[in-house]
């Protein structure tokens, strides 16, 4: 392994491990206060009971994303300080107001775990607000900064350094719109519908259970409305990338030949040497259709760029397929729950949308790492697009792969442990210790 | 020091700010982890729950003062940045991975039963990484100080890598990183603890681990004479050198006198007085470098047009994080002194 290649997969471990934590964050906050909030209308305990465990669940999970976030931010230097050097300048606000945001989540969630008999009520489901508006604005800023390395902005390039530097320019980035929108959806879409994966499964083995009832409701008040919306800020994100990273979109359409009036692939696998896309499902000029809103406009093949500009194409198109795939069966589901809850039908009695359901429960994340795969590994060999190469950005320290080695030892150890806890602690055992635990629920029926 | 009022300088000062920050509060947090591992008597499992009740509701929001450090210095000082994290590759991966164990640790003890085997294995795990974090911390910081960062002309892994922190005054820093840290979480636990029993015990502690720092303190200045000419020369010549050493000795001597007569508020406050006047008193021996002997503020600084806008967005970052702060701490640190 080469110590780019090490520091590559140090990174992109350290990300796709981060970012599970990461939706968590922005997402179960929201959860919670929609079911502190339907506690507070009705006076029904067992929404507090479920305020209760995902308050718990969230605890754990935020812990580690609170940490593995830190690693993330002192990896951008022990990895990359060749791009640090020349991007902090550039791109360090997005990340200082990001600092301030993840203060605020971090204070308020010590207020809303903690203070449940310590403050007044509404300020506790006040705390809740903030967390749920800081843990959105912290993904946000990141994810600005992240679409500036793909479509840098707000400097100019004199002899290879940046001058003339504008940082809310490069804030106002043409990806940053796009790309956060698209990612908070993602967030919402991917933890409401694991949640409610969760109980939907629970439902089919125990119909009728009033506590997993109300959680599939709140989880899917938070999760089924960012999921169907999420196509809609796909097809935004997909109409950015051909216009400022056609090598990109060419890449995650397996768009060899520049041609007019491209068809979309569904599927299929590109295959480099022999410069064509096998197997695929071919919907005649799709991809012209959606990546310009005109059939007959002209798509830039793969080929139309230099060897040395190229990503890898076999993942990224495969990670753009797994991706939209995963996506387009979520909205779905998303339209069919959302649909039987505005004519108000009871969602969980559907044993067909619950069985539709648990099968979604790990799609939203899936998708998440696929479309992580698709931005940063289509976005290759470049780490700041057009400008820096990843290869001259890494650090000269030799032996990276003890380190690659090494943290991902132990975020599998954590990955395992946290695993197991939720399992132990959210959903198995009623902990005996905890003050508030209305009536009408007993063990059995939880676990 | 005619341009010391340049906008460098006032954001290397608020990068000591937010670094003074960290070590009043998350460096307590890790000294907490050092109490919990050196918790003993009869009253072990009353220290340790006093200890866990202290710091889970605030750890997290205190952490993040080390995250304003690093993105404050990557955004401001970027080549400073990239030099740090290039030579101090090995000690600043120790460091995080001592983080990532102690934040993991502590919240995975915290959700299992009272009385199950893992709760006692993680325990472990939370006070060993509150240990070695803050010496690797201050391994990172030593390097810092003895002018070792800069890469240029170091060829080889050994001279490039290792060389710059793997020393005796290195370890030292470490080391003093390590007792002020436990200094301040007993002095800090004598004013939560309820029982009189459980602010004994920890006022000894505060006591014990005053005569540490003390030592540290000593042990690190002595080696600064062959390791650190830059820190030293600060120290002992400088015009504030004298004034400096006699505000930080007299803040000692009030918290020793205080947790002495066990006026324990009044200890508090001199004891995390006398930690930012070491750390000040570093910062201000380092001045005008921000990685000696090659990278000065003002070289290292990013363009005004950066600064600018950080200086706002940290203007308007204070307004939202002081008052959430005094919020927190007030719900959380604010019990009647009777109960």
């Amino acid at each position: 392994m080469t110590d780019l290649l090490a520091a590559r997969s140090q990174m992109a471990m350290s990300l796709g491990f981060h970012i599970i934590f990461a939706v968590v964050g922005i997402g179960m906050p929201v959860l919670m206060v929609l079911a502190e909030w339907r506690w507070r209308r009705t006076g029904d305990g067992l929404y507090l009971d479920l305020a209760h465990r995902w308050a718990k669940g969230t605890a754990i999970l935020f812990a580690v994303g609170a940490v593995s976030g830190t690693v993330l931010s002192f990896e951008l230097g022990l990895l990359w300080p060749g791009f640090m050097a020349q991007a902090g300048a550039i791109i360090g606000m997005p990340f200082s107001l990001e600092g301030f945001a993840f203060f605020t989540e971090a204070i308020f969630l010590g207020i809303y775990f903690y203070g449940w008999d310590r403050i007044s009520p509404r300020a506790h489901l006040a705390a809740g607000v903030v967390v749920a508006v800081s843990g959105a604005l912290s993904g946000i800023f990141v994810v600005i900064a992240n679409a500036w390395m793909n479509a840098p902005t707000g400097f100019d390039l004199v002899n290879g350094r940046p001058v003339n530097i504008d940082p809310i320019a490069a804030m106002l980035n043409p990806a940053a719109f796009p790309q956060t929108l698209h990612m908070t959806l993602a967030a919402y879409a991917a933890t409401g519908f694991a949640v409610a994966g969760i109980h939907a499964l629970r439902l089919l083995r125990e119909p009728g259970n009033g506590f997993d009832r109300r959680a599939l409701s709140v989880a899917l008040l938070a999760g089924a409305p960012a999921a169907l919306l999420m196509p809609l800020s796909g097809d935004l994100s997909g109409r950015h990338v051909a216009r400022w990273q056609p090598v990109k979109l060419a890449s995650l359409e397996g768009q060899f030949r520049t041609e007019t009036g491209a068809p979309l692939r569904i599927g299929g696998w590109p295959d480099e040497a022999a410069g064509e896309t096998r197997y695929a499902l071919e919907i005649p000029r799709g991809l012209s259709l959606l990546a310009f809103h005109d059939p007959d406009a002209e798509v830039k093949g793969i080929e139309a760029f230099p060897r040395e500009d190229r990503p890898p194409v076999a993942p990224v198109h495969v990670a753009f397929q797994i991706m939209a795939g995963l996506g387009s069966f979520m909205a779905l589901v998303a339209a069919w729950a959302l649909a039987l809850m505005l004519r108000r039908r009871d969602a969980s009695a559907h044993r067909w949308l619950l069985r539709a359901l648990a099968a979604a429960a790990p799609m939203g994340f899936i998708c998440v790492e696929a479309g992580w795969v698709v931005t940063e590994v289509g976005r290759q060999p470049w780490v700041i697009q057009g400008v820096l190469r990843t290869a001259d950005a890494v650090t000269p320290m030799p032996g990276l792969v003890v380190p690659f080695l090494t943290f991902t030892l132990l975020y599998c150890v954590l990955g395992v442990i946290v695993a197991w806890l939720l399992h132990q602690q959210v959903f198995r055992i009623v902990d005996k210790g905890e003050a508030v635990m209305p009536v009408g629920i007993r063990s059995g029926e939880i676990g | 020091m005619t341009d010391l009022f340049t906008l460098p300088n006032a954001l290397a000062g608020l990068i000591a700010v937010s670094l003074n920050g960290y070590v009043l509060l998350g460096g307590a947090d890790f000294g907490g982890g050092v109490w919990d591992l050196l918790s003993s008597g009869p009253r072990r499992a009353s220290q340790r729950a006093l200890i866990a009740e202290a710091i889970g509701p605030i750890w997290e929001a205190n952490h993040v003062w080390l995250i304003l450090v690093i993105v404050l210095l990557f955004t401001c000082f970027p080549p400073a940045f990239a030099e740090l994290a290039t030579t101090l590759h090995i000690p600043l991966s120790l460091m995080l991975i001592g983080i990532v164990l102690r934040g993991s640790a502590f919240t995975f003890r915290a959700h299992h039963g009272p009385d199950s085997a893992m709760t006692l294995h993680w325990g472990r795990v939370f006070a060993i990484a509150s240990t070695l974090t803050p010496v690797f911390l201050g391994v990172c910081l030593g390097a810092l100080a003895s002018g070792a960062i800069p890469r240029a002309a170091k060829t080889g892994f050994h001279a490039a890598f290792i060389a710059p922190w793997l020393t005796p005054f290195c370890f030292a820093v470490g080391t003093l990183a390590l007792t002020l840290f436990a200094f301040l979480a007993a002095v800090y636990l004598t004013v939560e603890a309820r029982e009189i029993a459980l602010r004994e015990d920890f006022r000894r502690r505060a006591l014990a681990a005053a005569a540490a720092v003390f030592m540290a303190a000593g042990g690190t200045l002595i080696l600064a004479r062959w390791s650190a000419p830059l820190v030293r020369r600060g120290l002992g010549e400088s015009a504030w050198a004298l004034p400096l050493h006699i505000a930080t000795g007299l803040a000692a001597v009030i918290a020793i006198g205080a947790l002495w007569t066990r006026r324990y508020r009044l200890a508090r406050v001199a004891a995390a007085t006398q930690v930012s006047l070491i750390l000040w008193g570093w910062a201000f021996a380092q001045y005008p470098y921000v990685v000696p002997p090659a990278l000065t503020i003002a070289q290292a600084a990013a363009p005004t047009s950066t600064l600018i806008p950080v200086l706002w967005a940290l203007a308007a970052g204070a307004l939202v994080l002081f008052p959430s702060l005094a919020y927190l701490f007030r719900v959380f640190k604010t019990q009647p002194e009777s109960s």
